[in-house]
């Protein structure tokens, strides 16, 4: 189980999150809904640690993972999936290297033994023989499943996902909204996803949270999102320019999105 | 009555503007040099406390150490080369031309052997550095890196921290051979000094203390290039912009940082050594 409990992030000035409260059960798939720039994932890199939260905690199965030492949330991140945004492929290694990557640097296997669980991997994402390609000789939606393979190659208890369609053409965004909820339903994996796709929010997730203005304001199973009378979320929902939220938000948090903290 | 003039309130917002802007770029200032202080203190934990990455480190040293020998070089020859023209020139004057060998070999091995090197390997490899790895912080490799449960320092730094330490220092050995040498083809084909005299002349000329200050100051040398190019690398953010502006700060901090620093180290050897 992860727990979020009070969460509040600065980047200067700007209030990112502004007291984030959630909790996400085991094995399910959390979709967290906002716009663009409004601190999704921001929210996921303090999940897996790459960011530390100016106040409030984060707790997974009871352990606040901003408060332990490097080894100790190594460990954790062992554990621990992410997909990125823009699938953050290691540029000078291989295909083959990059979705090996924990078992080259954290396990003894012999190399026939990882050659065999990476080809594994690619062909659950629907990927065979482009092991030893380069990341820049692929398309955007093969890099991306290429990072979703990298993911789950250790088999982990709990991926996160960034924006795991964005960027894909439908068919290929469905395939992997398939894929995460196979992985869901075969290992009762707990995963989070953030997106602003909101065919595969419906589709993946058990529940849906939005996030607006640094705070969770909807909570609910996809139905009752759908079915929501609160104008926040039925503008969101319904992706329309009319409403509570205005366009000037847009600009409000543009400057945010650039802001990430450095990691040392 | 005449008019209130309160045109005075107007001075007062731009001086306080140029405080402000002053005050921002002051604590930019502090805000690297505390920065640089902390990656070489982790990068020195690192290096001692978990073993390198040997194959990398070999990868780093081939492009930073045998990919430069061909820059060194040039520099290094043509720079003995008028040295030894200049100072020619000058001690023509008191008919002492063949203290030229002496002079060459004493400013390359002290200081220009060191120097010149650290340069040409800053503008190539600092860099490079910078570039890379401020292309992996903007499209989030090394976040990658850390969610893999991989540290990036480890990783990326400490491979680069020694190819770059150790590269620099034998490259220094290299520049001041090569210096010496244009010195002497100079002296010996233009300027028609006996070789034996050159030759004879170069090594009486120096002391194991010059040779040595030369590359102790090599060894910070390559300190400083590789750590603010990593720096750099590492504080990019926003794209391409972002990557080009981390370029041009590793190599301006770094060379600003040769300079103070090899001012520093001569005066110490100075008036300390």
């Amino acid at each position: 189980m992860i727990e979020i409990i009070e969460l509040n992030k600065f980047f200067n000035q700007h209030h990112v999150l502004r007291g984030v409260n959630l909790k996400i059960e085991t094995g399910e798939t959390m979709v967290i809904i906002g716009r663009s720039g409004c601190g999704k994932s921001v929210l996921l890199k303090h999940i897996i640690g790459l960011m530390k939260p100016d106040s409030g905690k984060i707790l997974i199965d009871g352990v606040n993972i901003s408060e332990i030492d490097e080894a100790e949330v190594n460990h954790f991140r062992t554990q621990i999936g992410m997909l990125f945004q823009g699938a953050a492929l290691f540029d000078s290694h291989t295909v083959r290297e990059n979705v090996g990557f924990s078992l080259y640097e954290h396990t003894h296997l012999a190399a026939q033994e990882i050659d065999s669980r990476v080809r594994e991997k690619l062909r659950l994402v629907g990927l065979s023989g482009i092991e030893d390609l380069m990341p820049a000789e692929l398309s955007g939606g093969m890099k991306k499943r290429v990072g979703l393979a990298r993911a789950i190659c250790t088999d982990p208890k709990i991926i996160l996902y960034d924006e795991p369609t964005t960027g894909l053409d439908p068919i290929m965004a469905d395939a992997i909204n398939e894929l995460i909820i196979r992985m869901q339903k075969r290992l009762q994996v707990t995963s989070i996803a953030v997106t602003h796709d909101m065919s595969s929010a419906y589709k993946i997730g058990t529940r849906i949270a939005m996030l607006y203005d640094g705070k969770i304001v909807a909570l609910g199973t996809p139905d009752e999102i759908r079915q929501t009378n609160d104008p926040l979320v039925k503008q969101f929902i319904t992706g329309s320019a009319r409403g509570p939220i205005t366009a000037e938000e847009t600009q409000k948090y543009s400057v945010v999105a650039d802001q990430n903290e450095t990691s040392v | 009555m005449a008019r209130l003039d309160f045109s005075f309130l107007k001075k007062i917002a731009n001086v306080q503007k140029w405080l402000e802007n002053f005050g921002d770029a002051f604590l930019g200032f502090l805000e690297d040099t505390g920065g640089i202080v902390v990656l070489f203190w982790k990068t020195i934990v690192m290096t001692v406390s978990k073993t390198p990455r040997w194959y990398s480190t070999l990868e780093q040293s081939f492009k930073i150490g045998v990919l430069s020998l061909p820059l060194v070089m040039l520099t290094s020859l043509f720079t003995g080369m008028v040295l030894c023209l200049q100072s020619a020139y000058q001690l023509r004057i008191f008919a002492a031309e063949q203290f030229t060998a002496d002079l060459v070999a004493l400013s390359v091995t002290r200081e220009l052997g060191p120097v010149l090197t650290a340069m040409m390997v800053a503008g190539r490899v600092g860099a490079s550095m910078a570039a890379e790895l401020g292309t992996m912080k903007v499209t989030e490799q090394i976040d990658a890196l850390d969610s893999l449960a991989t540290n990036p320092i480890h990783f990326l730094v400490v491979p680069r921290f020694i190819a770059t330490v150790s590269m620099l220092f034998l490259l220094t050995i290299y520049a001041d051979l090569i210096g010496m040498l244009g010195g002497f083809l100079v002296a010996v084909f233009k300027l028609g000094i006996s070789q034996y005299i050159y030759i004879n002349r170069s090594f009486s000329a120096l002391v194991m203390k010059d040779i040595y200050t030369g590359l102790i100051k090599s060894v910070v040398f390559g300190v400083i290039i590789s750590i603010v190019g990593c720096y750099y690398g590492f504080k990019a953010r926003g794209g391409a912009e972002g990557v080009g502006h981390a370029t041009t700060m590793a190599v301006v901090v770094s060379f600003i940082l040769i300079i103070v620093f090899d001012t520093f180290f001569t005066a110490l050897f100075y008036f300390v050594f």
